[in-house]
């Protein structure tokens, strides 16, 4: 794994918030947590709160509570909606990968990728449930099997964004070329279930690689740590409000339905305390995915008494307008492993211009 | 008389784009896109219009360099263009066959959602196992099976969308539950099984829209019986006249109303103030689109061979096609054209015209779309809104982004002048905007409607 240099504080956007209750509180209407509004209005108020990007939880199966928030829409198409309505925050949509088709995911995330200048990054669910396999009409994978997947989706997947170099499209009037076909790749990947000829449909995108990051839980999904650019912990998240302390908010939820445990570290009490965890995370971790118990609420209170204080103490640094979500995260440009010594004159980077053929991204870090 | 509505096809593949100017803008980011959508938000349009190609074009067996390339994926795309319009219908066009098509109804009624009522699936099929090769089922499906499995396709997605029941989502923050978690179905095709449970309620319009352009008999049937906008390529008056009838005709037989189905041509619009301008104009994007290498490509994929040591500005080869039959690679355009009995026609068009390579290729592989001035083109509108022809033109841009510029600003006030052109939206929804009734599977049964019709046999 490389070593992102920079902690990262995302925040995710599920429904109303972690709490199976929260839309009984929340400020939306219960049908407008499918409104395209709640979800700009969330992430503008993540963006301007300073967090570091937002994630899109997702999953093929609906939610099995009908006393909680049971439906959501499509992660990688509210991320992409949220695209032209920010300009700093990263967005992160959990992409369920061992199922559906890589070169699908790989031109839905490059797309998202270029829609937001460089603010993509993605959360690779690695649920190999059988209910899962059969919306999308294919043979189970064995439990042994998914890891295996997991490792051939995501190289695959690095492959097809790879297909394009940096400096392909040259619109060359004089030879009538749009694109130079020699900076244009086949992917030519054969894993243990599929192969993609390649190359991607659209070039290559402002990051190149997104980032891809791991949840620090067994069943958490993401990709295995060794293949992750970063590393989350999870946290759940329930602050202090309005005189109101974070034990009493979660005990008037938890008497519609407990908020049981997910396996995830769990947060409840006072600004202070968040802010001391999250200090004691930077020093350790790469990153945190907060799960706020009720969304508005607990990223109201987080904006205001947590991330300033962080920034001051020089814990955290807030994204810049315009900087990628490499950027904002400390991760070095990716390298093309596909670039030649032929593109050098345009190549972006000192190091895309020496690098040949490397097989995995490992290699060229 | 009835009126003329526009949409537009950001093409993204094909020579129609001029790549080479000055002002020719950026296929990929996103500020090209959004000056696209917005200007023809600004212009009335019904629909904003995204194509779909599963793998990169092929030449001679090299990639295909010469024309514009690389598309985002459409619908990821139309979500961020859902944020930046608010009345305009976004269309994604969307392959049944390499798309798993539970995941692909729900990402269209995400769309649905996000747009507020704006979306629409453009619904193509292919078989060739040269698209399948960037996919977990390779070619696995028979040219003859394509328009039943997509009939399969769109039955499933159809389930899903109508999973949930309106008004189940909580009235208020006290009701006992959000929402109930639906049923599963589960669904046999001929090449697979799937079994899901959908959760998304629907959107304002129901549905998105069907588009659908297939023009073989089985695709004008299957179009008839499901699709609601027929996007086609019968553009010129007597054209459109044959092809209305055939298609209203189709769509009677297949138990629907005959305005059940709006009809679309795609169509290329040459603006200029003067006529000597239009014609200024029209040998200046004919240049643009056919560069040399571009008509000698051209006349290679007939001869299926390479002619590089050929003059552009020369004759045709005057040996014959070294293939019987055009291969797929290059799109619907040449599929299985008889090679040997087009280069006849080419060479006695040649012939009879004087015509270089390049210019035969400008004559016969460019668009005939409309050229004039404002007023001219308006006149020459009339015709298809009085006899009710069409009920909109897809026009594709030669130039991205400011290809519309020129037929907002100047066209739609002359159409509008003329009474065949809205002054306004009608609607919030693309299916108001089009005027079209509820979905298939949502309506009353009626005497006239009858709505087994949209249903396939083997549901």
């Amino acid at each position: 794994m490389s070593s992102s240099a920079r902690f990262g504080i995302l925040l995710d956007l599920d429904g109303a918030g972690a709490h199976p209750a929260a839309w009984r509180v929340s400020r939306a209407e219960p049908a407008e947590l499918l409104s395209a509004r709640w979800i700009a209005d969330a992430t503008r108020d993540a963006e301007r709160a300073g967090f570091t990007g937002v994630t899109f939880e997702d999953h093929p199966l609906p939610v099995e509570t009908p006393t909680a928030v049971t439906a959501r829409i499509d992660a990688t198409l509210r991320a992409s909606f949220t695209a032209p309505l920010t300009s700093a925050i990263g967005l992160v949509p959990v992409v369920q990968a061992l199922y559906n088709e890589p070169f699908h995911v790989a031109t839905q995330l490059a797309s998202l990728d270029t829609a937001s200048d460089g603010r993509a990054g993605a959360i690779l669910g690695r649920d190999g449930d059988a209910r899962i396999a059969a919306r999308y009409g294919r043979t189970p994978l064995a439990p042994d099997q998914t890891a295996e997947e997991l490792a051939d989706v995501v190289e695959a997947i690095r492959r097809v964004w790879d297909t394009w170099e940096d400096d392909a499209v040259i619109r060359d009037a004089r030879t009538g070329r749009y694109f130079d076909r020699a900076k244009v790749h086949y992917a030519d990947f054969e894993g243990h279930r599929f192969s993609i000829k390649g190359p991607a449909i659209l070039p290559r995108s402002p990051q190149g690689q997104l980032p891809l990051f791991a949840i620090d839980s067994s069943d958490g999904g993401g990709v295995a740590a060794p293949d992750a650019d970063v590393l989350l912990v999870e946290l759940e998240v329930a602050l202090d409000r309005a005189g109101r302390t974070g034990a009493e908010r979660v005990a008037e939820l938890d008497a519609h339905i407990p908020w049981a445990s997910t396996g995830r570290r769990r947060y409840v009490g006072d600004a202070a305390g968040l802010l001391a965890l999250l200090t004691e995370l930077a020093a350790t971790t790469q990153g945190v995915r907060i799960l706020p118990a009720v969304l508005d609420a607990d990223l109201d209170e987080i904006g205001r008494a947590v991330l300033p204080e962080l920034r001051r103490a020089g814990v955290f640094e807030s994204p810049q307008v315009g900087a990628t979500l490499r950027e904002t995260l400390g991760l070095a440009p990716a390298e093309n492993r596909y670039a030649t010594a032929a593109s050098t004159p345009a190549a972006s980077t000192p190091a895309a211009q020496t690098t040949t053929t490397a097989p995995t991204q490992e290699a060229t870090r | 008389m009835s009126q003329i509505q526009f949409g537009v096809f950001f093409q993204g593949v094909n020579f129609s784009t001029v790549w080479s100017a000055p002002e020719s803008g950026s296929q990929t980011e996103f500020e090209s896109f959004r000056r696209l959508i917005q200007t023809a938000e600004r212009g009335l349009f019904s629909a904003f219009f995204l194509g779909e190609g599963l793998r990169l074009r092929e030449h001679l067996g090299h990639l295909h360099d010469l024309d514009v390339a690389g598309r985002p994926d459409a619908l990821t795309q139309l979500a961020a263009l859902a944020a930046v319009t608010s009345r305009i219908g976004l269309v994604a066009t969307q392959n049944a066959t390499y798309n798993d098509p539970v995941d692909l109804a729900h990402r269209l009624q995400s769309l649905d959602l996000l747009s507020g009522g704006r979306a629409a699936w453009n619904l193509v099929t292919t078989d060739n196992a040269w698209t399948g090769a960037n996919f977990r089922r390779g070619g696995y499906l028979d040219h003859d099976d394509r328009y039943t499995h997509a009939a399969d396709v769109l039955a499933i997605a159809r389930r899903v969308w109508d999973a949930v029941p309106d008004g189940s989502i909580a009235g208020d923050r006290s009701a006992p539950e959000w929402g109930a978690v639906p049923e599963g179905f589960r669904y046999d095709t001929k090449y697979y099984e799937v079994e899901a449970r959908a959760s998304l309620p629907r959107s304002p319009q129901g549905h998105p829209v069907i588009f659908q352009a297939g023009d073989s008999p089985a695709g004008r049937d299957f179009g008839a019986a499901n699709a609601e906008v027929i996007f086609s390529a019968h553009g010129t008056l007597d054209a459109a006249r044959a092809f209305a009838a055939d298609m209203r005709e189709r769509t009677i037989a297949a138990g629907r109303p005959a305005d059940d189905l709006k009809i679309f041509p795609g169509q290329e619009f040459i603006v200029a103030d003067t006529q000597a301008e239009v014609r200024d104009k029209v040998r200046w994007v004919r240049e643009h689109q056919v560069s040399p290498q571009t008509a000698l490509a051209f006349v290679e994929q007939l001869w299926g061979t390479d002619l590089s040591d050929h003059d552009p500005d020369g004759p045709l080869p005057t040996f014959d096609p070294v293939q019987a039959e055009t291969g797929e690679t290059r799109g619907a355009g040449f599929r299985a054209a008889k090679a040997l009995e087009t280069a006849e026609a080419w060479r006695a068009l040649s012939a009879e015209k004087g015509y270089s390579i390049r210019e035969l290729v400008i004559d016969i592989g460019t668009r005939r779309g409309f050229e004039g001035t404002a007023d001219s083109i308006a006149d020459e509108l009339v015709p298809f809104a009085r006899e009710h022809l069409v009920d909109g033109f897809n026009i594709t841009p030669w130039l991205v982004p400011t290809g519309l510029d020129d037929i907002v600003d100047k066209l739609v006030p002359a159409l509008q002048e003329r009474g065949i052109y809205r002054t306004d939206y009608p609607g919030d929804t693309l299916r108001e905007n089009l005027g079209l009734r509820a979905p298939l599977t949502r309506r009353e049964p009626t005497s006239d409607e009858a709505p087994a019709a949209a249903e396939p046999a083997h549901v």
